[in-house]
């Protein structure tokens, strides 16, 4: 399981998740993203194509991470959700917290 | 240290029943690999894929952080006990920790709207969407977690 983070030319940041984003790696996902935004980043996609499951400790450090980027100025969007995935946001009403895309390049294309 | 998945063929049931027993140092590190060494075995047979991809996968998950984070207080010479009987009609899962159990009932909706965005607090509420039956032991450090077959 690893995390990907790839800058386009706009300097739209999209983080990768490979595997599974849970309570054993969500703190190295945590520190990439606020290594970036530290770095000057102000927009995230996080793309979740590549990614199996993602438990309660996951979903917490989405909210973390969205509020963090908020009081910079900034924008978290999320991408790339299977339909199970869609759901758990759906049943734990996190869907109303973010900007849910079916693509990564839907989500870069909303900024 | 490298976990060790007992395996055994259920004495009482059919050819395609069987039980694991697995003990997880409570390291929040081994969740991952914990749950992936019993997820393998349900490459084939009771549950469909999907369920073992994501229903299965994440209430284990979330199982096994509760127990280390809450029973064990992440102390990792204290183990956490994963006890697996899979059978045709449905696959039981019991995780117990040394702990000393909590109310489940006096776990707060982490979908209100004052606690919605909090980063934590959404584990037991999870569980209980990903699974057909949760069971918690009296004492509230063994929690069973039931799926039914497909």
């Amino acid at each position: 399981m690893t995390f990907s983070l790839t800058k386009d030319k706009r300097g739209v940041v999209v983080v990768g998740v490979d595997g599974q984003l849970i309570v054993g790696n969500r703190q190295d996902m945590k520190q990439k993203v606020l290594d970036s935004l530290d770095g000057g980043a102000r927009k995230f996609v996080i793309d979740f194509t590549r990614t199996g499951y993602i438990d309660s400790s996951g979903l917490g450090v989405l909210v973390s991470l969205s509020k963090k980027i908020r009081e910079q100025g900034g924008d978290l969007r999320l991408a790339g959700l299977n339909e199970d995935l869609q759901t758990l946001f759906e049943l734990t009403k996190l869907d109303t917290l973010f900007a849910i895309a079916k693509t990564p390049a839907e989500a870069l294309a909303a900024f | 240290m490298p976990l060790r998945l007992d395996v055994r063929r259920s004495a009482t049931g059919g050819e395609s029943d069987f039980e694991l027993a697995l003990d997880v140092p409570s390291d929040l590190g081994y969740v991952g690999p914990a749950v992936e060494l019993i997820a393998d075995r349900f490459k084939s047979g009771v549950l469909s894929p999907r369920r073992v991809r994501f229903n299965l996968r994440t209430a284990l998950a979330e199982a096994l952080a509760n127990a280390i984070a809450y029973g064990s207080r992440h102390d990792p010479r204290r183990l956490v006990h994963v006890r697996v009987e899979a059978g045709r009609d449905a696959v039981h899962i019991h995780v117990t920790d040394a702990g000393q159990g909590f109310d489940p009932d006096a776990v707060p909706d982490p979908t209100l709207p004052g606690r919605l965005e909090r980063e934590d607090g959404r584990g037991l509420f999870v569980l209980r969407s990903l699974v057909d039956h949760v069971a918690f032991s009296a004492a509230g450090n063994s929690i069973c977690l039931t799926l039914r077959a497909g």
